[in-house]
This record gives structure tokens, C-alpha cells and sequence, in this order.
């Protein structure tokens, strides 16, 4: 059995179904794991991507990851599960290590596809710049998937979905406050960014690179010495030392493409360079480029973009 | 306070990556390692900080073999005061994570610091292992620390918003961007660390739960596609019609 934990406060995410997708194609039947709101109505579509039966713990919160950690263990427990998957994402980069320590289970993170014929699973290393076959030694081992690395696919009907009390035990960290953006697209599960860099002179110009993100339904990004100087929010901050992304499209104006830079976004589908420089070295690493002035550039493809979404209605 | 931070070696940003033996390995040749930039620009420089305002002692300690002792002396010239190295090459996260749970134990740290991801297997898995086996909380890619009476309040990055929580010391930290700001060592400093006395500590018998079995590089993206910046209807059309991406 493969157990997937997946946490479902308002809805299905894409990054559930890909974790759910994921595991049915490891063939070994699917429990989900999961808590949060989302009603059993909505859950039981999971089956539709492969999950055999989902279990709701309603009591556990996304923010204790001790609580977790035990709601995940429990299940695993509960239903014997071999391999236990998780999206790659904050949560699972705070319980999965903790798991693989209490389960004495081998863990892959960040995982970019299905294990292959000798049953190692391919991740990224060296910040983008390489990849790694990683072989698991234990019996049970633990796969955290990068998002956005396969598709979600439909291939059953709905499913099951049980409540359950886990029993798990609040954990000793004390949640303050939390501070949430409204209305902004957050950048590691974008699938459209727009990014910018020094080119782009100062703050009081990030309205072009915004008024195109809007227009996209994309994320804000940018380059390490813009969130430095303070141009720009740290979260924003891609790169090697920064956030790594990899969206189906990436535009990036004003930014020269260090190497630093590329190993934070060189998994993005499409990159989209926009330079005044013809020899930035970024052109080597993009699908398409435009040699101009981001000033010039950004607002007439915003425009572009706009006409195009008119002419899509 | 006393603070133990975990630091790993990484090839500097700049190094060619390339394989050898069939792929299997990592090629050496010609690289320059560094201080994994997580550990040493947030988790180490947070770590003086609270020294100088609180009082202390901060040891940083490393898996490795002698020939890494570069990076540990680079550490102290920061302004660690001890450096501890587990003689044993680190295979795998949990490995590394293990030994340094087995130094620990005993040693009543008030704070274990890691780096978010070390910049060569960005895997994020060493201090949430070693919270669970010294039994601790562990609040994972902190982008503020303070502490006062025995309490930590810290800054984490959660899904599009940060939040502030608090937890009793003792408790193993991830540390990310916005804690600290780079120290560049001063000559005194640099002079002063290589002479110091370095502590050599064997390592214990574990597992390896996992194994990289190979390597491989990405291919090379074929030519970039020029636009004239007078036309952008035409890579509206590229990026809708050929690929496929809006
Ligand atoms: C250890 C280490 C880690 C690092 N980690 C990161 C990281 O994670 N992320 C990161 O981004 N960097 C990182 N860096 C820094 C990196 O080396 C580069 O310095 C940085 O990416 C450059 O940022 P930039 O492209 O915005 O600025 P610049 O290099 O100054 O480039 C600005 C670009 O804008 C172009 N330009 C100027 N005016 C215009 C205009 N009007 N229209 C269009 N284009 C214009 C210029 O031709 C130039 O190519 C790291 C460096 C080190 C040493």
C-alpha cells in the first residue's frame, strides 16, 4: 500500500492530485492521509486520480507539524504502508525528515519522477544544476514530490472518504500570528512567473513588471541583489541561495542569468528573456529572447497579453 | 547560551559540475569547496549575534574528513569559539544527521541552528532528523530568531505568508534568508583560527538508508528564438501556439 498525505484547506490542489497521481503509478493501491475543511464531497474525487479509500483527521491543524508528523504516523500504521509520499513543499520539508527518523525509513526529497527499472527515483542536486538517482535501503522508504514535476491524470471513479481520530497530540511550538498577502500567487506553486532584475533601476518601476504579472495571472520574482537592496521582498528572492521555481514559464527582465540565478529557475518549462544586452548570459539558457529595453518591452507585452485574453473570450 | 551549528561543505556557486567512475561521482577536480552558504551567512552569524547580546558559548560542528577542516577554520574565523568534526564521510542526510544527533545528546544545547538546504543536495532533511532524535521541536526555514528567558520566537516561511511562532529552548532551528547579513572574517580573525585547536570526534556505527546510484546532466537547450521587441503579438502566438505554456 502507498500512503499519501496531502493537506486540503479549501479544495483539491493541483499538488494533491499530482502526489495522489503519482502514487497509483507506483501500483500498489492508495490511502490518502489528509485534514483541514475540505468537505467529503470534494475529497472522494482523489479516487478519480487513483486513491482507493481517503481518511480526514478534521481535528489536526496545517500548522502543528507535531500533530501531524503523529496523524501521518498513525495511518502509516494503520494501513502498512511501504511508501509514504508527500508533496515537496513547506510541510513536507518540516515532518517528512522527522518521519523518516521515527519510521527508520529512507527519504527522497524532492523527487522529479517515478522510480526507474532499478528502483531509484530521479531528484535535482546541485541546485538544479544535475540530477541524482537516489536508491532507498529500507523497507519503507518516503518520497516527497516536486511539484509541478508530473501531471495530474484521471483514471478511476470516486472513493471512499472516512473520518478518523488520529489521537495526535498537540506539539510545544505556539503559533503567534500568521501574515498572508491577500490576492497574491504564491511563487514556489506558480506556474507563471515574471521576474525582474537590477536592469529594472529601482523600485518605484516594479509597476510594469506587476501590471504583467496581473495580466498573466502569474507570481512576482526577482533576482538575489534586488531583494538585497530592498527593491523587493526576500520571499521573491530565486536562485541558488533563494527560492527554486520551476514554473511552465518563466520571464525574466533585467536580470543577466548568473549562475546563481539559473540554478534557482533552470527547471522552468519556458524561460522568456528580455535584455538590453545581446550578450547576457541568460539568452544561452532561454527558449525565446527579446533584446530590448524592459521600459519598452514589458508594457507592450503586457498589451499583447491582454489582447490576446480579449480575443480568448 | 550554548549553540551548536551544523555546517556542511558545498562546491562554490561557481564550480563546474561533472561526474566521474561511470558517472557515479561527484568530480573534484579543480573544485573549491565553501561554507554551505545557509549555514554559514544565517544559521553561524544568527548564532554570534546571540551570543554577543545574551552571553555563551557557539561550537560548530561538521562530518567530514580532515581534508574539510578548511571550511571549520573558515567558521572560526567568523567567530565560533569551538569546532568539532565527526571523522567520517557523510553519505547520506540521515547519516550526517545521526552523528551529529549522537554529539548532541548529551551536551544540553540550548539551540541546534542547520542551514535551510545545503547548496549541493538541497535536500532540507538534516535538522528535522536530528529533532527527532534528540526528541526536540524543530521549526523549520526561520527566517527571524530571538530569544529571551528561555523563549524563541521565530519567523517561518509557510505557503505565501510568514508566522511568528514561540517554543522553549531547547529546539533545532532551519535557518533561511532574512536572519542575518554576511560576515566577512577580518585578518585577526583569520589569523587567530588557524592555530586553533580543532576537536576530532569518531564517528558511531549507522545505517545508511539511502544510496545515489548515479548522476546525469540536463541537456543542453537548443538556440533561443529571437523577437523583434517591436513585435510581442508574435511571442504571445509563440508562447500560446508552440509552447503551450499561457
Ligand atoms: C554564493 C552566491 C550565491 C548567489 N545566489 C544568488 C541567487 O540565489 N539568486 C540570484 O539571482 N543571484 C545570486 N547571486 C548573485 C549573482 O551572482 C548575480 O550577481 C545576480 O543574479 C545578478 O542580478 P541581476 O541580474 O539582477 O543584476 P545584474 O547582474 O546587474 O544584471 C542586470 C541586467 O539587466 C540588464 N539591463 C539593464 N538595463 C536594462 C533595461 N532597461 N532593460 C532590460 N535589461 C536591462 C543588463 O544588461 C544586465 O544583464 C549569488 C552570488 C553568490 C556569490
Amino acid at each position: 500500500m502507498t500512503l499519501v498525505y496531502i493537506h486540503s484547506e479549501n479544495g483539491l490542489s493541483k499538488a494533491a492530485k499530482e502526489v495522489v497521481t503519482y502514487a497509483k503509478k507506483l501500483g500498489d493501491g492508495v490511502s490518502v492521509i489528509t485534514n483541514g475543511n475540505t468537505a467529503a464531497d470534494v475529497l472522494t474525487q482523489l479516487g478519480e486520480y487513483g486513491a482507493s479509500s481517503v481518511m480526514v483527521d478534521r481535528s489536526v491543524s496545517i500548522e502543528d507539524h507535531q500533530q501531524l508528523l503523529d496523524l501521518v504516523v498513525f495511518a502509516a500504521e494503520k494501513t502498512g504502508a511501504t511508501t509514504i509520499i508527500f508533496s515537496h513543499d513547506l510541510t513536507a520539508k518540516a515532518i517528512a525528515p522527522r518521519l523518516s527518523v521515527r519510521l527508520n525509513a529512507g527519504l527522497v526529497s524532492g523527487a522529479t519522477d517515478v522510480p526507474n527499472e532499478s528502483n531509484a527515483i530521479r531528484v535535482n542536486v546541485f541546485s538544479g544544476k544535475a540530477f541524482g538517482f537516489v536508491k532507498v535501503n529500507s523497507a519503507q522508504r518516503i518520497v516527497s514530490l516536486l511539484p509541478n514535476s508530473i501531471q495530474p491524470e484521471i483514471t478511476g471513479s470516486v472513493c471512499g472518504v472516512e473520518e478518523i481520530n488520529s489521537g495526535a497530540v498537540t506539539g510545544r511550538i505556539k503559533l503567534i500570528t500568521t501574515k498572508k498577502p491577500e490576492g497574491e500567487i504564491a511563487l514556489p506553486e506558480a506556474e507563471l512567473v515574471v521576474s525582474a532584475g537590477r536592469g529594472l533601476k529601482g523600485p518605484e518601476n516594479w509597476g510594469m513588471v506587476e501590471d504583467l504579472a496581473k495580466t498573466l495571472g502569474a507570481a512576482t520574482a526577482c533576482s538575489r541583489p534586488v531583494a538585497d537592496i530592498g527593491w523587493r521582498p526576500h520571499h521573491e528572492h530565486v536562485g541558488q541561495t533563494g527560492v527554486a521555481i520551476r514554473p511552465n514559464l518563466y520571464i525574466a527582465a533585467g536580470i543577466s542569468g548568473a549562475i546563481q540565478h539559473l540554478a534557482g529557475v533552470n527547471g522552468s518549462k519556458v524561460i522568456v528573456v528580455i535584455n538590453t544586452d545581446q550578450e547576457a548570459p541568460f539568452f544561452k539558457a532561454a527558449d525565446y529572447g527579446v533584446i530590448g529595453d524592459a521600459f519598452e518591452v514589458l508594457p507592450k507585452l503586457t498589451e499583447a497579453i491582454r489582447k490576446f485574453k480579449a480575443g480568448q473570450n | 547560551m550554548k549553540i551548536l551549528v551544523c555546517i556542511s561543505k558545498a562546491p562554490d556557486t561557481t564550480s563546474k559540475i561533472a561526474f566521474t567512475s561511470g558517472n557515479t561521482s561527484f568530480d573534484e577536480n579543480g573544485v573549491q569547496y565553501i561554507v554551505n552558504p545557509y549555514d554559514e551567512w544565517y544559521a553561524l552569524v544568527r548564532a554570534l549575534e546571540l551570543k554577543e547580546t545574551l552571553g555563551g558559548n557557539v561550537t560548530i560542528i561538521t562530518v567530514g574528513n580532515a581534508v574539510d577542516e578548511s571550511i571549520m577554520r573558515k567558521a572560526l574565523a567568523i567567530g565560533a569559539d569551538d569546532a568539532v568534526r565527526i571523522d567520517a564521510e557523510p553519505k547520506d542526510a540521515y547519516y550526517t544527521a545521526m552523528q551529529i544527533a549522537a554529539f548532541a545528546k548529551n551536551q544540553s544545547f540550548d539551540l541546534v541552528l542547520v542551514g535551510k538546504e545545503t547548496i549541493n543536495y538541497n535536500g532540507s532533511q538534516v535538522g528535522g532528523m536530528i529533532a527527532e532524535a534528540l526528541e526536540l521541536p524543530f521549526v523549520s526555514l526561520a527566517s527571524k530568531l530571538d530569544v529571551a528567558d528561555n523563549v524563541i520566537t521565530l519567523e517561518r516561511e509557510i505557503a505565501g505568508g510568514v508566522q511568528v511562532v514561540e517554543v522553549s529552548t531547547p529546539a533545532v532551528i532551519s535557518c533561511a534568508k532574512g536572519m542575518a547579513e554576511q560576515r566577512i572574517p577580518n585578518m585577526r580573525g583569520i589569523m587567530a583560527a588557524r592555530t586553533r585547536q580543532l576537536t576530532v570526534v569518531p564517528a558511531v556505527e549507522i545505517q545508511e538508508l539511502t544510496s545515489y546510484v548515479l548522476y546525469d546532466l540536463p541537456v543542453a537547450k537548443s538556440a533561443c528564438k529571437m523577437i523583434s521587441p517591436d513585435n510581442m503579438d508574435e511571442l504571445v502566438q509563440l508562447l500560446h501556439n508552440e509552447a503551450k505554456v499561457i
